[in-house]
């Protein structure tokens, strides 16, 4: 059957690429564009480093993406246990021989590239726990057993990483898993009941998080307690953001990343960058071509014959809605600071390439829209 | 394997809560959206400000401080190019090293060396360290050719004061210096416009005028980052200066005036007797203001602390004398006023065998033979004391201080102008019984009468009281500064009752200089263009005894601090009076020997002048 389909791909070439979606890929492409365009601005309008490496990974990792995008979705399914197993793995090789930068022990060294796993985890508990609930009987979802095995499959991942330590991607790494949960049709209670204890369990955590940690919530409380040191990254954040005005202050021209009073402006910053210089029209258009992305990851997994490929989309087009969601709040003060890119804009290979997988597994499941598995 | 129905019922769970979540992403989205419009939109003029605020730093330059003039327009106080060597701490990447070279080069003694460090530490990083205000030219390009390798060192060619005529202008100008802590405590405008290296005026009119004359500070505004670095620069906004202040002074007469004193201490004061305008205002001895404005070494401060002569002290606004005979006119010209004597009341005066003896007390004329029978006239000629101590005796202390009052005694010449200005003492019976608690004495009253006692006053007082009698009796306001203010004119009242007395004292002065026996007699001068009429005045500043009388030191013989003081009056010339003139030297022995002399040859350069600035003053106009 297997081979069957590798023959059936093969005849069926150009159809794939014409059941590509455009909107999609489209989608993709002009935020890649913009993100270089806003690296290349992060460099001082110079193509530096940051530039030229985003720029080869961006190139690199569409390749990928339309590489994994012509693979069928069966395959997807059928190696995504491996794949979590795979990542697992690679974590705990992490915590035991990664590389340590700024007091967090997150990547190991591939020699060519230093991945780093916890992000290419955002994706594949999704893959992992699709296929898990692929099988499931809606019945049998709120099983005592199914309930078990997902909370495994979500804690071991996120546990591996806290101790990183790297409380924002495991944080992520779990709203991953439970946004899959939620579609699976675990029941209503679960999360009400998890949400309670986890607000009733508050201090309680706070109270075993590190003192950075505390700090930064803390400053997230009040930022102007302490303007030069835990709340300056907040507070020249929101001043970038604002001074940016409604036609922000144009590109190249953004005085407070330029001037370096914008810290982590490749990373996790970058949209504040981005708002200073493009105002706040550039910024609902940013939102816009994000919201357009997501609602294209949904509307092909609602066009998706198998339950797999749409449990996939949904919770992929999901967490990407979360990650961005959080981004933003972080840099606009709405939400503590806890390390978390914003998808293909912020500077970062793993991150990118957890994403880039993503939309090729996106794109294999409109490719094979058609498929239905077993 | 799935059955069917299953199968539906997962599609429709997963359809709804996709519909569920796909409503909280929009809800969330609009969050999103509503929060960059509050921040960027609505709240953006506030953080445009802070923006500009983080990156735009200013940097303030020292303001030029403006010129005195004296009354040609001559610079009697500008400014001059001053090398300066300032660091920058956090442009210098190695400050050990830098300092070193810059102290190798400068040649900076120790102490000098362990300043700058600790001034390093007062200042913030970006601030300008002044390691030097006075290079030397030959230091200053040694600086230049070693730039190359000091980084953050600025050769700075900066603006700073001069006073090119030295020691003529310091008791009127003062001087500056660096700006101190006190300085900026009390004065506002110093602590807007204070820069490191600002220098403020420490005393005299540079002081008085030190808000019109500070100017104001240029300002350079930078783009800075994050880290204080500039960047560029934005603006250059520059300052005014401050305004130019012209005295009344003529630079001439000033400098007679310091030649004259030269070796004496004591003062010299000049004054139109209509306009008010001080000509000349000198106290010697004085010093060089210019070794006050980078600080004044050790050495040379000693110096001056310590001369005997008191260079520090302002003798024409702050030296308090006993008037002695220059108190002469006003005694006669208040009992005339008063009709308690008339031009031809007469007093016999014995000399010191027979004193005169009022009340148990013995009074004594200077002069051992005594004068005789002698009128008002004859009396001040002479300067005899018994007819003097007769007059006051009948005229009584009150109505004198009376008199003594309007025309100038007493109270300060300037107002405010000087902080240092005394403003003498002109006694009463009330001032005493409220001031001392006793009753007033009838032989105080007698002393009074010819300058001694309680009276005190300063050079000016005696200046502005001559032009007064000289101008016939009118009221004038003295002063030092050239304005645009011409309301005084109205203030020129006559401040006696009847012309005829003015002109009975006036004549008498004119005696005494240019009749035989007049005091001053042989300071006269008898071309009518140069002619003047003084009085002289010598106080005593020790009372003296009997044994004193009998031996009859010459001035010489007696210890310099306890000879009389030497005074002088006159106004001239005769004819058609125009300038009066005071001249106190401390210590200097009679008036009619020290003090007489210098005014002739003072007069003799006031009258020359004044066709000078009479032509300069109606060219002022036509210009205008």
């Amino acid at each position: 059957m297997y081979l069957h389909n590798r023959l059936e791909s093969k005849s069926n070439f150009f159809q794939k690429i014409k059941d590509i979606d455009f909107i999609l890929l489209a989608g993709i492409l002009l935020l890649g564009i913009i993100s270089i365009s806003t690296m290349y601005s992060t460099d001082g309008g110079q193509v530096l480093f940051h530039t030229k490496s985003h720029f080869v990974k961006f190139v690199l990792f569409t390749g990928l993406m339309l590489l994994i995008s012509f693979l069928n979705i069966r395959f997807w399914f059928s190696i995504s246990y491996i794949a979590y197993f795979i990542i697992i793995l690679m974590l705990i090789w992490t915590v035991n021989f990664g590389i340590t930068a700024s007091g967090s022990q997150r990547w190991i060294n591939l020699y060519f590239i230093n991945l780093q796993p916890s992000e290419l985890m955002k994706i594949f508990i999704i893959l992992c726990l699709a296929k898990y609930f692929h099988r499931k009987r809606l019945e049998n979802v709120n099983s005592f057993y199914s309930i078990i095995f997902s909370m495994i499959i979500i804690l071991l991942p996120m546990s591996l990483v806290i101790i990183q330590p790297d409380l924002g991607t495991s944080i992520l790494i779990s709203i991953s898993g439970i946004l899959v949960l939620w579609f699976s049709g675990l029941n209503h209670k679960y999360f009400f009941y998890s949400f309670l204890i986890s607000i009733l369990s508050l201090p309680f955590i706070i109270s075993f998080l590190k003192p950075y940690q505390k700090l930064r919530v803390l400053t997230f409380l009040n930022p102007d307690r302490d303007p030069l040191g835990a709340g300056y990254q907040i507070i020249q954040s929101k001043i970038a953001v604002g001074s940016g005005g409604l036609f922000g202050k144009g590109f190249l021209q953004g005085t407070q990343s330029y001037l370096e009073f914008l810290p982590e402006k490749h990373t996790d910053f970058i949209f504040t960058l981005f708002s200073e210089e493009f105002g706040f029209l550039g910024s609902v258009i940013l939102l816009l071509l994000y919201a357009i992305i997501i609602y294209r990851v949904i509307k092909i997994g609602s066009i998706s014959r198998s339950y797999f490929a749409k449990l996939f989309c949904y919770s992929f087009g999901g967490s990407l809605f979360v990650f961005i969601t959080i981004n933003m709040s972080m840099v606009l003060g709405l939400l503590p600071i806890v390390g978390s890119p914003l998808p293909i804009m912020s500077y970062g290979g793993s991150s990118m390439l957890a994403t880039m997988i993503g939309f090729g597994i996106v794109m294999s499941a409109k490719i094979h829209s058609k498929q239905a598995i077993a | 394997m799935i059955n069917q129905s299953d199968n539906v019922l997962k599609l429709n769970s997963i359809n709804r809560r996709m519909f569920i979540l796909a409503a909280a992403k929009v809800i969330l989205l609009g969050g999103i959206v509503s929060r960059l419009f509050f921040l960027q939109v609505k709240e953006n003029k506030k953080y445009l400000t802070l923006s500009d605020k983080n990156r735009i730093r200013e940097w303030k330059l020292p303001p030029v401080r403006g010129h005195f003039e004296d009354y040609f327009g001559n610079t009697i106080a500008g400014n001059f190019e001053a090398y300066e060597l300032h660091l920058i701490p956090e442009e210098i990447e190695n400050f050990k090293y830098t300092i070193n070279r810059v102290r190798n080069i400068l040649q900076l003694s120790e102490n000098q060396f362990q300043k700058i460090l600790k001034k390093k530490d007062q200042i913030k990083p970006w601030e300008n360290l002044i390691v030097s205000n006075n290079l030397t030219w030959e230091n200053f390009s040694k600086i230049n050719n070693n730039l190359y390798d000091l980084n953050g060192v600025k050769p700075v060619i900066s603006i700073s004061r001069n006073y090119p005529f030295k020691e003529n202008y310091t008791h009127v100008l003062g001087y500056v210096s660096q700006a101190n802590e006190q300085d900026i405590i009390s004065n506002e405008t110093i602590k807007e416009k204070f820069v490191q290296g600002l220098k403020v005026g420490k005393i005299g009119l540079e002081k008085t005028f030190e808000n019109d004359l500070i100017g104001t500070n240029s300002i350079e505004r930078y783009e800075v980052n994050a880290y204080g670095r500039r960047i560029s620069q934005l603006e250059f906004q520059k300052g005014d200066k401050g305004k130019t202040i012209k005295l009344t002074i003529d630079t001439e007469i000033q400098k007679l005036a310091n030649e004259l004193l030269a070796e004496k201490a004591g003062s010299i004061c000049v004054m139109d007797i209509f306009t008010g305008h001080v000509i000349a205002m000198h106290s010697s001895p004085s010093f060089d203001p210019n070794k006050f404005v980078f600080g004044i070494n050790t050495d040379d401060w000693q110096l001056i602390r310590n001369d005997p002569m008191k260079p520090l002290v302002n003798k024409s606004l702050s030296g308090n004398y006993s008037p002695g005979s220059t108190i002469k006119p006003i005694v006669a010209l208040s009992a005339l006023e008063n009709k308690i004597i008339n031009a031809n009341f007469r007093v016999n005066c014995k000399g010191h065998k027979k004193p005169l003896e009022l009340y148990g007390q013995k009074y004594h004329c200077w002069k051992k033979e005594g004068h005789g029978i002698v009128d008002m006239r004859e009396a001040m000629k002479q300067s005899c004391d018994t007819y003097f101590y007769e007059v006051a005796r009948r005229l009584g202390v009150d109505k004198l201080s009376e008199t003594a009052k309007k025309f100038g005694l007493g109270k300060k010449v300037f107002e405010d102008l000087f902080e240092i200005e005394k403003s003498g003492l002109v006694p009463s019976t009330s001032w005493k019984k409220n001031v001392l608690g006793i009753n007033w004495v009838l032989g105080e009253t007698i002393i009074t009468g010819i300058g001694q006692g309680y009276i005190q006053t300063t050079p000016i007082q005696l200046c502005l009281m001559t032009a007064q009698i000289a101008n016939g009796g009118h009221k004038i306001i003295p002063k030092l500064i050239v304005d645009s203010k011409t309301d005084d004119e109205d203030k020129f009242s006559l401040i006696i009752e009847d012309a005829k007395n003015m002109k009975l004292v006036q004549d008498a002065m004119f005696s005494s200089t240019n009749e035989v026996r007049g005091t001053s007699y042989k300071s006269r001068i008898d071309d009518p263009k140069y002619q003047f009429a003084g009085k002289t005045g010598t106080a005593q500043v020790k009372r003296i005894t009997k044994q004193d009388r009998e031996l009859d030191l010459d001035t010489s013989e007696i210890p310099y601090e306890e000879r009389d003081h030497a005074l002088y009056i006159a106004f001239g010339p005769y004819k058609n009076p125009r300038y009066a003139v005071s001249i106190v030297i401390e210590h200097g022995g009679s008036g009619g020997a020290v003090a007489a002399p210098l005014a002739k040859q003072l007069f003799k350069k006031i009258i020359d002048r004044h066709e000078i600035r009479k032509n300069f003053e109606s060219n002022k106009y036509l210009n205008i």
